[in-house]
This record gives structure tokens, sequence and C-alpha cells, in this order.
């Protein structure tokens, strides 16, 4: 089997995650208008209290639902406790305040639960599947990952596009003061945003600890490709952040294939510069100018 | 507007005597303080300085110019990177080595200040985020020419002669980083009572009308990041001859974020603020690590208090009291002269007052 072809099934299932990072910094943006810096320190938390319930002999489905149920816990806390009192405050406040959340957690989690690196263990076998008597570099936990991460944004376009909550939480997004007018109760609708935007950043946390092994800082370097992702697909679109995050997925495993491993940030702040300077509002924003 | 523009130029000249009578002070108590205490406090009194000069160009570009930069320790790297490899082969006198450091650095900051200077907010804060995470790997990645994880040690700078043969060291190191840090207060407080600064101020609080009074706000932007990556490189270089190796470990997103967690303690905008800054992030550590030798503290723990302590002052900070430790202090001024019927006291509850601690650099 080519290279070339092993590294786009690698970039596709990195990719998935990805993307599931950048529709979590995207539902965000969209409903309060901030990035959520503290989005990787999140849901390298939840990843270590799913190792933490893994390591007391909880089984592995039932840990994948801790994290992902501490995600919409935690992202929900965040939202009413730390960003609801500085809603009316300038963007730069917001953002030093995320960036608190985010050095507070990375040192909190080594406090609780240990320094060391750990390894993260995957819910299925991660040796490629059997084609006959030719092996494909796929595996089966790369086909749990792309279902799950496919699974968790049907269900997200079904509620935002099908239900009368998604309409309410749209609502409020795009127009805070008037949706109140309506009745609808604006700040329950941004504390659920920040639930599900968590709860999806959780499940891109699990679902790369495998690869990457656990330690304090590393969701760092997704959360930088979730953002390129989300830039690359114009920062105010759900579709856009999912196709951006899987173009990341694809560019970053021909990066590393080819250059070296080490490069792949390189290689992400290479597209991040390239596209701000190129095409900055994205390949899918229906804005003509990035907002200030 | 001659008039104007002649008591702009003597208020000018006044600052400018001011600034200096100010730093010649603050350097001889300094030095006298140096040659009172221990070699450990002269450690910590160079780590004062270099933080205060790192903090002082970020808050320069943070506080004064609205930009937020989430790599200046990234940027510190380079003027460390540039230190080292310089001292690697050859023995250079400590101010060409600073002077080359920060030359090296200022150039990156050209270059990446014409990007910077076209993007905004989160945009801007994003992508110096993917710097401070890629630049580390670089310096892993190219092992023969940075040493990889270990990375280059840096041999100590030799008190000079004439200071006799007992001299200590660390008391020289002390009086390199005072210099730098007192010649960078002033170059920068004189900038900030310059067209320049007020240029990033008008930058800052409103671009359109800044362009509309003629201000090319792409090259002020631009500036405002060299002239802080400048900083960020001269103290990245100190920060090397301070610890004696160069690493890739030394300068990741943490070192950045302290750097942003000084200036929000100290004050956005306020130079003296970014004294506070660094005065907290060079003695929350020794407190914390003395606290817990005593107290038997598992070192998990220990070793993360100090960044657990900096996250959870971010989040208060920036929900109780944004004006950070300077700006606090001249409201209290601002409130007690109110009183007394001089100026009325300014600024909203909530929301960062940038003009107000920035009045008194």
């Amino acid at each position: 089997m080519s290279r070339f072809f092993v590294l786009s099934l690698n970039g596709l299932t990195q990719g998935a995650i990805y993307a599931a990072m950048a529709l979590a910094l995207v539902m965000i943006w969209r409903a309060t208008q901030v990035i959520n810096f503290a989005q990787g320190a999140m849901a390298m938390f939840t990843t270590y209290l799913a190792l933490f319930a893994i390591d007391h002999g909880v089984p592995y489905w039932l840990a994948f639902l801790v994290a992902l149920s501490s995600g919409l816990i935690l992202g929900a806390i965040v939202e009413r406790v730390i960003v609801r009192p500085v809603e009316s405050a300038p963007p730069l406040n917001v953002v030093i305040l995320t960036l608190g959340l985010l050095l507070f957690l990375e040192a909190l989690a080594p406090m609780l639960f240990g320094g060391q690196i750990r390894s993260f263990p995957p819910a299925f076998s991660i040796v490629g599947l059997h084609f006959g008597n030719s092996q494909v570099a796929f595996s089966p936990f790369d086909a749990f990952t792309l279902g799950s991460v496919l699974a968790v944004m049907v269900l997200l376009l079904v509620l935002f596009q099908k239900t009368d909550l998604g309409l309410r939480m749209r609502a409020a997004a795009f127009n805070p003061d008037v949706s109140r007018l309506l009745g609808i109760r604006v700040g329950r609708m941004l504390t659920l945003g920040w639930s599900l935007a968590s709860l999806v950043g959780a499940l891109a946390g699990v679902l790369i600890a495998p690869s990457l092994l656990l330690y304090p800082t590393f969701m760092d370097q997704v959360l930088v490709f979730g953002f390129t992702g989300a830039v690359l697909g114009g920062l105010d679109s759900a579709v856009g952040a999912v196709v951006g995050g899987l173009l990341m997925g694809f560019a970053l495993s021909y990066v590393g294939g080819y250059l070296g491993s080490d490069l792949e940030t390189v290689g992400a702040l290479v597209i991040l510069i390239a596209v701000l300077m190129v095409r900055p509002r994205g390949l899918f924003s229906r804005h003509r100018l990035r907002q200030a | 507007m001659v008039a104007v523009h002649s008591r702009l130029d003597r208020l000018a000249s006044r600052t400018l005597g001011g600034h200096l009578l100010l730093a010649l002070g603050a350097a001889v108590l300094l030095l006298l303080l140096s040659t009172q205490i221990g070699a450990y406090d002269n450690y910590n009194l160079t780590a004062v300085a270099i933080f205060a000069v790192a903090a002082a160009g970020l808050n320069l570009l943070t506080g004064l110019n609205g930009q937020l930069s989430l790599g200046h320790g990234a940027l510190m790297a380079i003027g460390a990177y540039t230190a080292s490899l310089l001292l690697k082969d050859h023995e250079l006198p400590v101010v060409l080595v600073l002077l080359l450091s920060v030359l090296s650095t200022g150039l990156i900051g050209i270059v990446f200040g014409y990007a910077a200077a076209r993007l905004r907010g989160p945009y801007l804060a994003g992508a110096t985020l993917t710097l401070a995470v890629a630049l580390p790997q670089v310096a892993t990645r190219y092992k023969s020419i940075f040493g990889g994880e270990s990375g280059l040690t840096v041999p100590p700078t030799t008190p000079p002669a004439w200071l006799g043969p007992d001299f200590p060291p660390e008391r020289w190191l002390a009086w390199i980083a005072v210099a730098a840090a007192v010649v960078t207060f002033v170059l920068l407080a004189n900038l900030l009572r310059s067209s320049a600064g007020r240029a990033f101020r008008a930058v800052r609080d409103n671009e359109a009308a800044a362009a509309l009074a003629g201000i090319d706000v792409a090259r002020t932007q631009v500036l405002a990041f060299v002239i802080s990556a400048a900083c960020a490189g001269l103290a990245g270089a100190l920060f090397a001859y301070w610890s004696g190796v160069t690493a890739p470990a030394g300068f990741g997103v943490t070192l950045s974020l302290q750097l942003v967690t000084a200036i929000v303690i100290g004050g956005l905008g306020s130079l003296a603020g970014a004294v506070w800054g660094s005065l907290v992030l060079v003695f929350v550590p020794s407190l914390t690590s003395g606290m817990a030798s005593t107290l038997n503290v598992p070192s998990a723990i220990a070793n993360n208090l100090p960044l657990a302590i900096y996250g959870g002052i971010l989040v208060i900070a920036m929900l109780v009291a944004p004006h950070g430790i300077q700006g606090t202090l001249t409201r209290i001024l601002t409130i007690g002269r109110a009183r007394w019927g001089h100026t009325p006291a300014g600024g909203q509850k909530g929301v960062v007052d940038w003009d107000d601690p920035a009045s008194d650099p």
C-alpha cells in the first residue's frame, strides 16, 4: 500500500478529531464571540477523569461516558460561574479569563492525578484491519473515532436544525436582546451551548489520548490544530469547522509523514498564517470581514 | 496648534529628565541592594529584572496597543537561543551578545509583526499561541544546531577584573540585568510619552479614528510588535545567562502565559505594573516551595502550585480587579485626589480602564 494512502487514512482519523475540536471552538465563538482558549485544557481534564475511572476498575465504556458527561458539566460550570459575570466586559478580559482557566486546569491536573506521562487505552484494537491477504492501515479504533465524531455531529445538526430547542439556541446566539423579548431564556441557552461545546471537546480528548499519551499539556497542540481548522473554515461556520478540521488532519498527516512529526505544529503555524494572509474570512464564512 | 506643540515639547523634555533621574535613583538603589544581599537573593533580583523587561515589552503591545500576544515566551526563546549560539564557540562581551539578541528577535518581530498587524483580537491571540506551541518543536527537531531536548549550555559571565577577584558572579549578573532593565524602562517610558506612544494608544482605542487623524495604523502596530519583540529578545538573552542552559522545555506556552499573568496582575498598560507582575512571578514560586518543604507537601502539588495560583489570579483578577496592582493603586490615588478637590476619579467598574494606569508609566 502506498505511503500516501496510509497517510491519507491517518489524516482522515486525526482530521475527525481536529474537526471536533474546531467545532467546539466555533460553537462557543458563535454563541459568545469568544475563543475559548481553555477548551483544550478542559478536554484534558475530562480525559484525566476518564483515566481515573479506568484506573479504579470502571469499564472503558463507562469511563467514556464519564468523560463526555463531565465535559457537559464542566462546560456549564465554566459558563455560569466564570464567563457570565464578565459578559459585558471587553473581549480581551474574557480571553484572559479563559487563559487563566487554561493555566489553572493544567496545574490542577498533575496535582490531582500525578504529573507522569500516562498511556490511555483505546476502545478497540489499534491494529490495522485485514481485507483478504492485505492489511490496511485503518484499525477498528480508527473506525470508532470516525463513527463517534460523525454521530455527535449528526446529533448536533439535528438538534440545531430540527428541534425547537436548537432554534431557540440559534436565536439566542444571533440576537440576544430580541430573543429575550420573545421569551427565550438566553442565559440558559448560553450555558447549554457551552456545555455542548465542552462535550464535543471532551470527545476529542478521549479519542486522541491513545495516540498522543496523556500529560497535562497534551491538548495544547490539538487546541492549536482545532483553532487553525476553525479559522480555515471561517470561525463562524459549523460546516466550515468540520471541513477545516478534516483538511488540517490531512495536511498535518502529510507534514508529519514526509517531513517529520516534530514539524506538525510548525506546519499548523504556516497554514494558519497563510490562511490569515490570503483569505482571512476562511472558506465558509458568510461575513465579508473578520470581526475586531 | 503651535502653542500646543511647544507645550508638549516642554513636557517631553521635562519627562525625559524626570525619567532619567528616576532611573538613576532606581539603578543606584538596586546596585546598593545587590551588595547587601546573598547569592540566592541576587539570583532572584536578576530574575525580577529579566521578567520586568519581558513584561514591559508585552505590556507595551497588549496594554498600550491592544494586541494580545500569547507568543512572547517563544520570542524570549529566540533571544535565548541567539545568545546561546553566539556563546557556543566564542567568548563575546555581554553587551554585544545582548544587542545581537535584541536585533535577531527584532527582525523576527518584523516578520511576525507584519502578519500580526493584519490580525485582530482572537486571530492574533490564536496565531501567537500557535507560535508558542510550534517554536520549541523546532529546537527539538534540529538537534545539531539547537541541542535538542537537553538544549545548549551557556557559560556564565565572569565579572571584570577591576571589581576585584572575589566579586560574586551572581551579583555581576544582577548588575547586568538591572542595568538592562533600567535602560529598557527609560527608553520605553520616553517612547510612551512621544508621538509614537500616543499613536499606540490611539490605535488601541479606535482604529478608524486613529486612521482619520493621520496615523498609519498598520505601521504603528508593526512598530509596537517589533519593540515588544526586541524587549522579549533582551529578556531571553539575559534568561540564557541566568539559567545557564537554553532548552525548549523552558519556553513552553506556560512561559508566555506567565508573562500575560504578570501584566494583568501588575496592570495592563502600565510600565510600573510590569515590575509588580515580575515580582509576583519570582516570589510566588519561592514562597510556595518554601511553604511546601516546611509542610511536607508532595512534589506533584508543590511544583504546580505557582501555575495554579497564577491561573486562579488571572480568573479572579478579571472578575474582581481588572486594573491590576498598579491600576488599583492609581485608582486609590485618583480617588484620594478627587476627595481633595483635584482630578475626578475615572474608570468604569468592571471594564479595563486602559488610560488610567497608562497615564503614569
